[in-house]
């Protein structure tokens, strides 16, 4: 997996032109961080894009309501994904994000919030390996580590981008 | 739906915790956490009372899980004409009475009624001195079914079992949940509290992150509760059945997307015998009625 990463890290570097060209949108060309690659700032935060591609916000905003992806309103209450019921109360609303937040700390608290709130109960997104008694999903099985990320690079890109649109109205 | 906070939410983890002390009263909507439950209309029930001694560093008060449920399994639970949880208590009453095993002896042979196990449930687990162990509930009747009856041990989350620690909890009910922690004990009761405070899984979250810290705030759909013990086994309206502490500590660290410990394993006696003693001072409701 790691390596395969590796492998399209360095094509997309031979290919860097049309990287920057905004036509391009597959994700198959863009540089991929891989999760343990990820480099974070001391407050935690993350200037680079994990992929190189512009984020969607409405599949970022699917991204947080679904229970089968983010699963973000879980703890969140977003008054913009109001269609949604039962938002939680367990972190902060998230309805003025776009205001306070920028782009590289908001990739950092995705990717790992821990690192940007000490202790903190919200679950990192793109980490695979250092969990206790990894479990495969919630078969209640045991998992081997590096575990699939819980989301994608591309679903935290576009969850950056939808996160970026809530502004206060 | 409950309206949105006008101000900008904090995000420092103090404010955090203090807003999930807060909580408490903050959705009327959903359940009455103001309400006091009289059972049968007659026992004064404990649901919420001062924090046992052990621990003051982190909590003040303790609250039953009966106090966040909504208001109609509230006024379920407080009638057993309306409990279904007492279906099973009457079929626990026939195995009370009815032989098994190479012995040919019933419950009732040592025990006569089960009004003999009053205040039982109120103390267990407890160390048991002759087999040099922390005992649960579940244990005991195991132990007494093969040693005693020479019958099978119950499954330890099945249906036979949870209807007998139903039918003894029962005696029990309205008594305060009293566990000693000290002496023999806490050596099992330090490795229980290590195992509430470790975050397991994926998700990366041990008991205390929900149900220390955040009490009283929902979590999707579910109002967290202080995840205590004193209201098992219970009747959940979810799955239509008695469901065992066991069986819930092992779904609640299946869905930190973990492997969970099994079912009996020291790892979770120890567990059972850390999170009753945080119930000390509750009264012993079960059979509960739970969503
Ligand atoms: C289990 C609970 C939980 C889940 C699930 C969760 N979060 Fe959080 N989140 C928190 C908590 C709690 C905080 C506050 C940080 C702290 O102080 O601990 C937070 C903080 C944040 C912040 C920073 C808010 C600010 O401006 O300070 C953002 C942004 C955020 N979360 C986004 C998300 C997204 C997007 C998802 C899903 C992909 C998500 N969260 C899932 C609990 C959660
Ligand atoms: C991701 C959050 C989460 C974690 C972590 C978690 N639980 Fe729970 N737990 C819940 C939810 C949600 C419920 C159902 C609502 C309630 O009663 O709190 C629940 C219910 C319970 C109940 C039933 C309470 C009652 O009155 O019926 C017990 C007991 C419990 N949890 C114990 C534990 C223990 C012990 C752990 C750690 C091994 C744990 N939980 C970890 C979310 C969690």
């Amino acid at each position: 997996m790691r390596h395969f990463t590796r492998t399209l890290a360095v094509l997309a570097l031979t290919a860097s032109p049309i990287l920057t060209s905004p036509v391009l949108t597959g994700p198959a060309w863009a540089e991929e961080v891989a999760p343990a690659d990820v480099v974070f700032d001391e407050y935690g935060a993350v200037a680079k894009s994990l992929t190189g591609v512009p984020g969607d916000p409405a599949k970022g905003a699917e991204v947080m309501a679904s229970k089968k992806i983010g699963n973000c309103v879980a703890c969140h209450a977003v008054a913009q994904l109001s269609d949604t019921p039962f938002h939680g109360e367990v972190g902060p609303e998230l309805s003025w994000t776009g205001e306070a937040r920028s782009e590289a700390e908001l990739r950092g608290i995705l990717v790992n919030s821990k690192k940007t709130f000490e202790g903190t109960v919200m679950p990192a997104y793109y980490k695979t390996t250092g969990f206790i008694r990894p479990g495969e999903g919630f078969t209640k099985k045991p998992a081997q580590e590096p575990l699939p990320p819980l989301l994608s690079a591309q679903q935290i890109e576009d969850t950056i981008a939808f996160l970026m649109t809530l502004k206060d109205q | 739906m409950r309206a949105f906070a006008t101000s900008r939410a904090t995000t420092s983890r103090l404010a955090m915790t203090i807003a999930g002390a807060l909580a408490i009263a903050a959705t009327p909507l959903f359940a009455d956490e103001e309400a006091d439950l009289v059972l049968n209309g007659e026992t004064e029930m404990v649901v919420r009372t001062a924090a046992p001694d052990h621990l003051s560093d982190t909590l003040d008060e303790i609250y039953s899980g009966w106090v966040f449920r909504n208001d109609d399994t509230q006024v379920m639970q407080a009638d057993d004409f309306d409990n279904p949880g007492m279906i099973f208590v009457d079929q626990a009453m026939e195995a009370w009475a009815a032989a098994d095993g190479s012995e040919g002896k019933s419950c009732a042979s040592c025990h006569d009624g089960p009004e003999s196990m009053a205040g039982v449930r109120a103390s267990y687990p407890k160390w048991n001195a002759d087999a040099g162990e922390v005992r649960t509930l579940w244990m005991q009747i195991n132990d007494c079914r093969e040693n005693q009856m020479g019958a099978e041990p119950w499954k330890i989350t099945g249906g036979d079992m949870a209807a007998m620690e139903a039918l003894i909890s029962v005696q029990s009910r309205g008594m305060p949940v009293n566990v000693a922690i000290d002496g023999p004990a806490a050596e099992t009761w330090e490795k229980g509290k290590e195992i509430y405070y470790t975050r397991y899984g994926q998700l990366e979250l041990s008991c205390a992150n929900c149900h220390e810290e955040n009490y009283g705030n929902y979590i999707r759909a579910d109002h967290l509760s202080q995840g205590q013990i004193n209201g098992f086994p219970t009747y959940r309206l979810k799955n239509a059945k008695l469901n065992s502490v066991q069986a819930r500590f092992e779904g609640c660290i299946r869905d930190t997307r973990a492997e969970p410990f099994k079912p009996g394993s020291d790892e979770f006696i120890a567990l059972e015998l850390y999170v009753a003693s945080r119930g000390n001072g509750l009264s012993v409701e079960g059979p509960s009625v739970r969503n």
